[in-house]
């Protein structure tokens, strides 16, 4: 593989969607980078890490997504460029500082990169944040390949820096996460001096101060930029068409759903029938160009993920362009030709295209696919997602799901975004019972605490990751001192965002670039802030649980920090502090007055259950020697052999 | 170039979160894109780390970039870290046609753990499989894996199996100049030695 930073133009590589975005972003000079951890972005920040010192870059894992932005725009307002991606979730987060930003316009080329998750492979919800550019009124582009989406990175700023605004970069994680031939491009050498112009006249948006006020004003201008942008859309390289000169439907797409479109069609056998036209350039559409191949046919179906943003502007273009290109019938989402939820497919797409047709497909051979349907329906079990082996937060929830039996008033906990979210499910003994945005978990248990004079006398936790504190819980707490509310914050401290793959937050003594880093101690910030704190190692299953009992007793806002670092960190991974053995003569299995609790409510991989000799074994190959088990079994037939040297 | 068997040719490497199959789909591409051909790779991970089923759809062409997903039936190998992901994945891509290679050592999920499903047992993956493809190689990549030292070599026992199929153009020099790009030195050879017990297994 070669690196990122290679300088050598034309040769062809393979790279992952994040990484072609990296790289087009080196190959436009971008100075500075900054990012929340969230899948499928988190690649960007990090390739840009890898190469930051060679390619004088500044690169950091901000707080949150807003904070990024912010950081981002500076590089900008000091006439440099600056790149700042995030996932979908988090342009809500920095939505607010967004607002602002389109309306003042930016100096040095802004790209906001954001990278959805249709389908909801690694999310909690499918949001998108194409609306946020319609609604922000800011350009929009969308690649549709991995080429395109280094060189689209590139442009977007120049497209940025022409406009005077940020520019948004729509992937999608079958984009980000996915891989695909890219040819490179130069290097630049471009050494700028960053300084931030601030004495110029008030309306001078190169040198003036920098604001969103007067309004009207910033929003006249801002919908200028917009009109030029659609003007050069005209023009973009990125918006294609192939198929026949009077094709009987054309498919209007882009992004990833472009690579499925010209499968399906090529499936159908529909080349000669069918016209695709690619759209790179997603919001505003350029009129006149869409106007010369809306003309071509009376049919068209447009494919997109998720919900129809781009079946709206297509439509109100063409209702504008009636008189001139004739009545449409349009497929879609909306007539439910394509399906409204969910990430699309080849196979998806065929299906619509073939009913649209009257083309038959069939993927597979339906006696096959009966035969093998059934082979997995009775032989492959449902792998449902676990904590890994290891994990302190399995260990966790089982002294939270304890401690709440035990105290018997019903209570609950409000959960939060990380692996944690995982304490939902059986994997966490289904502990959490409400999980909604990062940092929302105490603040919903802050509303949940004022209910008492509507009679509700439930006790509440609630957990958040050490990132997660700082990303969002921090105001949450603070609201939860001054309002005296009576809740518990877990934070399950493990030293790292380890959802989206360990990266470092101000907790700990690291950056972005791995420089040492002023740590944050979450202990004194929340002692500072009024709330009792006790820490406590996870591990110790007995003395978490009756800490947590405890701390449920007290009235007002209580933390708890539950310490222990993450199974895969680089100072863990592959090392066992315990060698496990189960003890055959001790392990009564079912007979067990238990019935086997290490492996039928415990469930960590590394324990199997030996069906024909009815006792438990340990997995070596997973079991990642953290000891916890020993202390689960009542009658000690899982075994610590100590230590274990590395 | 080689003219490859089929264009495009389509690979599917699946397994359990944790068992290196972006790794081991990443080297084989790499392998394959030495050679000149046009790759896509289409993966999920993230939260399918946390052992869910994962899988990697791997695309050859000699032409053009293709849809990172395979359209459903259209495989022409399977090669599975974990022996029910071979079934799961066959169910979805698989065809008269396609062949399988599948490690034998089993990862329970969860619910057989907690005995609230069952495993099969590895006779009956075997015929099932058979009865599925045009030809299946079982392989104990884990156990040789072990013996080599580390159970993560599994995925490089399987790639080593797959170009001794002589199915698609993948030598040891290939793979020698994609390790030596991967990893560090030391892990080297131990990596050349996987290599070589996988395309011995299917010789
Ligand atoms: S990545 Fe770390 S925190 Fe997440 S499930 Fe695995 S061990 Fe637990
Ligand atoms: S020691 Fe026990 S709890 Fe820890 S990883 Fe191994 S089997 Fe799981």
């Amino acid at each position: 593989m070669p690196k990122l930073n290679e300088d050598k133009e034309g040769i062809r590589v393979l790279m992952m969607g994040n990484e072609a975005i990296v790289r087009g972003a080196l190959e436009a000079g971008v100075n500075v980078a900054a990012g929340y951890p969230g899948t499928p972005s988190s690649e960007i920040i990090e390739n840009l890490s890898k190469v930051a010192q060679e390619r004088h870059l500044y690169v950091e894992w901000s707080t949150n997504e807003k904070i990024s932005l912010e950081v981002a725009a500076a590089a900008s307002f000091a006439g440099l460029r600056a790149i700042c991606p995030m996932k979908q979730n988090g342009v809500n987060v920095a939505s607010d500082f967004l607002l602002h930003l389109a309306g003042s316009g930016t100096r040095g080329g802004l790209v906001l990169v954001t990278c959805d998750d249709p389908g909801a492979l690694s999310s909690a919800n499918e949001g998108e944040s194409r609306h946020f550019a319609r609604m922000i009124e800011i350009p929009l582009l969308e690649p549709g390949d991995f080429q395109e989406a280094k060189d689209m990175t590139k442009w977007a700023f120049e497209l940025s820096e022409e406009l005077k605004n940020v520019v948004m970069l729509r992937s999608v994680t079958r984009m980000s996460h996915a891989s695909g031939m890219v040819r490179l491009g130069k290097l630049p050498e471009r050494m700028v001096k960053a300084e931030f112009k601030c004495r110029g006249p008030l309306l001078d948006q190169e040198t003036g101060p920098v604001s969103s006020m007067p309004v009207v004003y910033h929003h006249t201008l801002q919908q200028e930029k917009l009109r030029r942008a659609r003007e050069l859309f005209e023009e973009s390289p990125f918006n294609t068409y192939e198929g026949p000169e009077k094709p009987e439907l054309l498919v209007i797409t882009g992004s990833a759903c472009t690579l499925y479109c010209r499968e399906a069609i090529h499936l159908l056998g529909l080349k000669d029938r069918v016209g695709l036209l690619k759209l790179g350039t997603t919001w505003p559409l350029p009129p006149k160009f869409m106007k010369k191949y809306l003309a071509l046919t009376e049919k068209i179906l447009i494919v997109e993920e998720v919900i129809p943003f781009l079946e709206d502007s297509v439509k109100i273009l063409a209702a504008e362009q009636a008189a001139e290109i004739g009545i449409k019938t349009f497929y879609g989402k909306n007539d439910g030709t394509i399906p409204m939820v969910g990430e699309l497919n080849p196979d998806l797409v065929a299906a619509g295209l073939s009913k649209i047709m009257g083309a038959p497909y069939a993927s597979m051979d339906g006696e096959y696919a009966k035969e093998a349907q059934e082979a997995a329906g009775a032989l492959a079990p449902e792998r449902d997602l676990t904590f890994c082996p290891g994990c302190p937060h399995r260990a966790s929830f089982w002294s939270i799901h304890k401690a709440l039996q035990l105290d018997n008033r019903k209570g609950f906990v409000c959960g939060d975004i990380g692996c944690y979210s995982l304490g939902a499910r059986p994997a966490g003994f289904s502990t959490v019972k409400i999980a909604h945005a990062m940092g929302s978990g105490l603040g919903l248990a802050c509303g949940f605490g004022k209910l008492e004079a509507f009679g509700m006398d439930q006790p509440t936790l609630t957990v958040c990751g050490d990132s997660t504190f700082f990303h969002a819980a921090l105001p949450a707490l603070v609201n939860a001192v001054h309002h005296e509310a009576n809740t518990t914050l877990i934070i399950l401290d493990n030293s790292g965002t380890a959802m989206t793959g360990f990266q470092p937050h101000p907790g700990l003594p690291i950056n972005a670039l791995g420089q040492a880093a002023p740590q944050i101690d979450i202990a004194k910030v929340c002692e500072a802030m009024g709330a009792k704190v006790v820490i406590r190692d996870p591990f110790e299953l007995e003395e978490t649980r009756a800490t947590i009992n405890a701390l449920l007793e007290e009235e007002g806002i209580k933390v708890l920090i539950l310490r222990q670092i993450c199974a895969l960190s680089p100072e863990k991974k592959g090392k066992k502090s315990h060698t496990m053995r189960i003890d055959e003569s001790r392990c009564l299995g079912e007979e067990c007055g238990c019935n086997r609790l290490c492996t039928r409510v415990f469930r960590c991989p590394g324990l199997i259950w030996d069906k024909e000799k009815k006792k438990s074994r340990i997995d070596e190959v997973i079991c990642a020697g953290c000891g916890v088990c020993a202390d689960i079994c009542t009658s000690g037939a899982i075994r610590r052999e100590e230590p274990v040297s590395v | 170039m080689k003219p490859l068997i089929q264009d495009p040719y389509n690979i599917i490497l699946a397994g359990v979160g944790g068992q290196g199959n972006v790794m081991g789909s990443r080297i084989l591409a790499n392998m394959l894109s030495r050679k000149g051909y046009f790759l896509t790779i289409g993966e999920t991970f993230g939260a399918s780390q946390r052992g869910g089923s994962v899988m990697s759809h791997l695309r050859v062409s000699a032409a053009s970039t293709l849809s990172t997903q395979i359209p459903k039936g259209k495989a022409h190998i399977v090669i599975a870290l974990e022996p029910v992901e071979a079934i799961r994945i066959i169910a979805a891509y698989g065809n008269r046609e396609v062949i399988v290679l599948t490690n034998t050592r089993p990862v329970h999920p969860v619910s057989v753990i907690a005995g609230e499903s069952g495993y099969p047992e590895i006779e009956t993956i075997q015929k099932t499989l058979e009865g599925l493809s045009s030809r299946v190689w079982l392989i104990e990549a884990t156990e040789e894996a072990l013996r080599l030292g580390n159970p993560i070599l599994s995925n490089i026992i399987m790639i080593g199996a797959v170009s001794g199929l002589d199915i698609l153009p993948l030598e040891l020099e290939d793979f020698t100049a994609v390790i030596e790009e991967t990893f560090p030195k030391k892990l080297l050879d131990v990596n050349r030695q996987a290599f070589q017990i996988g395309r011995d297994k299917v010789k």
